[in-house]
């Protein structure tokens, strides 16, 4: 039934509301969680609740009984699979099938905490445990704007949006609002584009709307491609109607009838419930022609992306869906004024988008009163790597690192010691102790040398090589190197040489010189963003972790245990029996004995294969890490 | 003879399927990337006569479609498994030692080092760079399916699982 007014829609969300609160399960169905066996969870609660006549009818949000919903993301993925119990607030932590009987039991049918299922940290003295979610440290410093809706509704049920007022921004802006009132709002909001490059995202489509032109398009960029970012995945899945609610906005707003959600093909799940979200909200009159009794039409397609880190550029990104490679073009001009089949073309991040219904329904100042004059609003991160609280997080611009690492995230895994983290992803930089009091906002990373990027967070402990890690770094964007101008694509593959033959022992002096005006030379003169930041993490941990690159040139040493040619298998002759086990099987024929004496490793030849290591039946092949004050 | 007509007949009958999906894109070039992975989808590989065959259709030259169909990691054109196997390589999963996971996959599947699909067609293996499952470091994925928190042991007890599912599948498989 579309709703042809802003009065009916407003009528029916009120009636959503009016709904007496009862007990709700919501069992978290982002990928983490589906991963550890969600599913099979929320099957068994739905049995359960069956059986016992809990009066749940699953799968419909219109009844006024404990219902089951599944929902997007919870954010505390490393802890899935996640249950919360509302409206109490309770979250169960790694609920494994057999623990559904007793959540049943003991907490739908009396009203009880089952204790062993809740959050809880382990110090010397005491263990602490907290049942409510809000009451969570990695909760209780998140600002939830971006995320208001992931984990708390179904995203597949068009009435769990609304009940939350969903759409109604919508029906505001077509029907109270000019496109320039719109423009004018986001503007005072001082939104900045979330997909790392921080530009303001009224500026963008005002430079769209001024073009004056028959056609336009609305883009939403969900192509993302940096490893270790899952914070779009997890909006597009878990909330996909907010990105829909944004685009018709932004759509309103620059002049646009069409728009392209673009999103990569790894996300299969995020496809399928933005396809649904797409359908539903035609049916519902949310998109189509003349929204809202107005002349205003949108509509929205999805274009699936077939693997190509770079186009999440924005030209390169325009070239893909209109079936071309994916490469990109000189700018300007800007695709405000010359995009998608030459038309002026507005893209948008998932999560610049998800904060447009939120800021047009509360108003500029409400969201300037979150984060700093100059990046106001909140960034959510994925938090991963060697942290202790791995997920999704969304919190308030200008938190400190430390905050946010240690105490959002939890610290590091296994109480081991912080060395670096990694913000931005392929094209940020690498930040270390001396750093961790810095606030999260656009301009004092820049400073730092580091990038917002989309919100990826890596953090490495003492196990990590910084070195390995900027040639893993470096693969990484030599590999999605496009080709098309020559400092990306002859420039990184040179600097990753270079690292390569560090990592490997070979390197010199000399080519740690080299490796630093290579890396400049395609930062200035590479065509597109790729480029420009690829050598990044190169340059930040040439300048912050100087000691351990040198440490590989001149001693063959790496501290972290971790680059394969720093280490030596040596044979103990107290333990070598004399076998001949390991001269068989290594492949180059390195090792060397006779019957009754103690076999030998030709150090100049082994290629640390580990074969004989593996191989041995009296464990005498040792692994020795080279360290400095040795040899 | 005989086998002549039937390679013909699985020919016509190939660009008969790949005659559809032309036309729900409405032979439109600006449709390419779609239209190769549906005929991806269908072959699990993008067949060299038929990329000759939807250059003609949508009146591009052959090397435009080849273009396309190299600069991207989707797409193939060698013949892939039944069972894609993509071990996720992105900075988390590395920094928590993908690499092993990746060896253990390989290992069980009975793969060289630079070998990436089985004899049997019925799995290949690729690394990509993120599939945003970073919480679960090291991740893999089955066709469509995730899996996490692997070791050596949990990931080769999957590939064993899948091994066995499998038994006698290829034949199967060809009869579909």
């Amino acid at each position: 039934m579309p709703y042809r007014t802003k009065e009916e829609l407003e009528t029916h969300i009120q009636q959503l509301k009016n709904q007496p609160i009862s007990t709700q399960v919501l069992v978290c169905a982002g990928l983490g969680c589906l991963a550890k066996g969600a599913e099979t969870v929320y099957q068994r609660f739905r049995e359960l609740t069956e059986i016992n006549h809990l009066q749940v009818k699953v799968n419909k949000s219109d009844d006024h009984h404990p219902s089951l919903v599944g929902t997007g993301c919870m954010g505390l993925c490393e802890s899935g699979p996640l249950v919360r119990i509302e409206p109490k607030g309770i979250l169960y932590l790694r609920v494994k099938l057999e623990d559904v009987d007793r959540i049943v039991d003991q907490t739908l049918k009396n009203g009880n905490v089952v204790e062993d299922l809740i959050y809880q940290e382990k110090t010397d003295h005491e263990v602490r445990k907290w049942p409510l979610m809000k009451d969570i440290p990695f909760y209780r410093k998140q600002i939830k704007i971006v995320l208001r809706n992931c984990g708390n509704i179904d995203p597949e049920k068009l009435d769990d949006y609304l009940k939350r007022d969903g759409y109604l921004a919508l029906a505001k802006v077509v029907t109270t609002m000019s496109p320039d009132d719109v423009i004018g709002e986001i503007l005072k909001s001082g939104l900045r584009g979330r997909g790392g490059g921080g530009f303001p995202t009224g500026r963008k489509w005002q430079f769209a709307r001024l073009a004056k032109t028959d056609k336009k398009y609305m883009i939403c960029n969900g192509d993302e491609g940096d490893p270790g970012a899952f914070m779009d995945r997890s909006v597009m899945e878990g909330d996909p109607h907010t990105v829909i609610e944004g685009m018709a906005i932004a759509g309103y707003a620059i002049g646009a009838q069409e728009g392209y959600i673009y999103v990569r093909a790894e996300y299969p799940l995020a496809v399928k419930r933005l396809k649904k979200a797409i359908l539903d909200a035609r049916d519902a009159g949310f998109l189509g022609s003349n929204l809202f009794g107005s002349s205003f039409s949108f509509d929205l397609k999805i274009k699936e992306g077939a693997g190509a880190f770079v186009c999440g550029e924005e030209t390169a990104l325009i070239a893909s869906i209109e079936g071309k490679r994916g490469m990109p073009n000189p700018r300007p001009p800007f695709p405000a004024n010359k995009g998608l089949w030459g038309y002026p073309t507005v893209i948008n991040n998932v999560e610049t988008l998800a904060n447009v219904p939120a800021i047009i329904l509360n108003g500029a100042s409400w969201f300037r009163s979150f984060g700093t004059v100059t990046s106001p609003g909140t960034k959510t991160f994925a938090l991963s790597g060697k942290i202790r609280n791995t997920g999704l997080a969304e919190v308030p611009m200008g938190i400190t690192l430390r905050e946010l690492i240690f105490d959002v995230g939890g610290g590091i895994q296994n109480d081991r010691k912080f060395k670096a983290v990694q913000i931005g992803g392929p094209s940020g930089g690498c930040l270390t102790e001396q750093h961790l009091s810095l606030t999260v906002d656009y301009d004092s990373l820049c400073a730092a040398g580091a990038i917002m990027g989309s919100g990826g967070l890596v953090t490495m402990d003492e196990e990590t090589c910084i070195v390995e890690l900027a040639r893993y770094f470096l693969h990484f964007t030599q590999n999605e190197s496009c080709g098309k101008c020559v400092p990306c694509r002859e420039g990184t593959k040179h600097m990753l040489n270079i690292l390569q033959k560090i990592v490997d022992g070979r390197a010199k002096t000399e080519d740690l010189d080299l490796l630093i005006e290579t890396a400049q030379v395609v930062r200035d003169a590479s065509l597109c963003g790729l480029g420009k930041t690829a050598p990044n993490p190169v340059l930040t941990t040439l300048r912050y972790f100087k000691d351990e690159y040198l440490d590989h040139v001149l001693n063959q040493v790496c501290v972290a245990h971790v680059c394969q040619a720093m280490k030596q298998y040596r044979i103990d002759p107290e333990k070598c029996r004399a076998c001949g086990k390991c001269a068989r099987v290594c492949p180059v024929k390195c090792i060397s004995g006779r019957p009754k004496v103690p076999y030998v490793i030709d150090q100049e030849l082994c290629i640390k294969c580990g074969s004989c290591f593996e191989t041995c039946p009296f464990d005498a092949v040792m692994v020795n890490w080279r360290s400095k004050n040795h040899e | 003879m005989v086998e002549m007509d039937n390679h013909e007949l699985t020919l016509s009958r190939q660009f008969e399927k790949v005659n559809t999906i032309l036309e729900n894109y409405n032979r439109s070039a600006s449709n390419l990337i779609s239209i190769l992975q549906e005929i991806q989808a269908d072959y699990r590989y993008l067949p060299e006569e038929i990329l000759t065959y939807v250059a003609t259709a949508l009146g591009v030259s052959p090397a435009y479609v080849y273009g396309v169909a190299t600069f991207y990691a989707q797409f193939s054109l060698k013949p892939k498994g039944k069972h894609i196997i993509r071990v996720c390589d992105g900075t988390a999963c590395h920094v928590r030692g993908s690499i092993n996971v990746l060896k253990a996959v390989k290992e069980q599947l009975g793969l060289k080092e630079n070998e990436d699909t089985t004899t049997d067609l019925l799995f290949t293996v690729e690394t990509v760079a993120c599939i945003g499952a970073c919480a679960l470091a090291p991740t893999m994925m089955i066709d469509e399916e995730v899996y996490g928190m692997l070791n050596d042991e949990k990931t080769r007890e999957i590939i064993d699982g899948m091994i066995e599912k499998n038994k006698g599948g290829m034949v199967n498989a060809v009869q579909d």
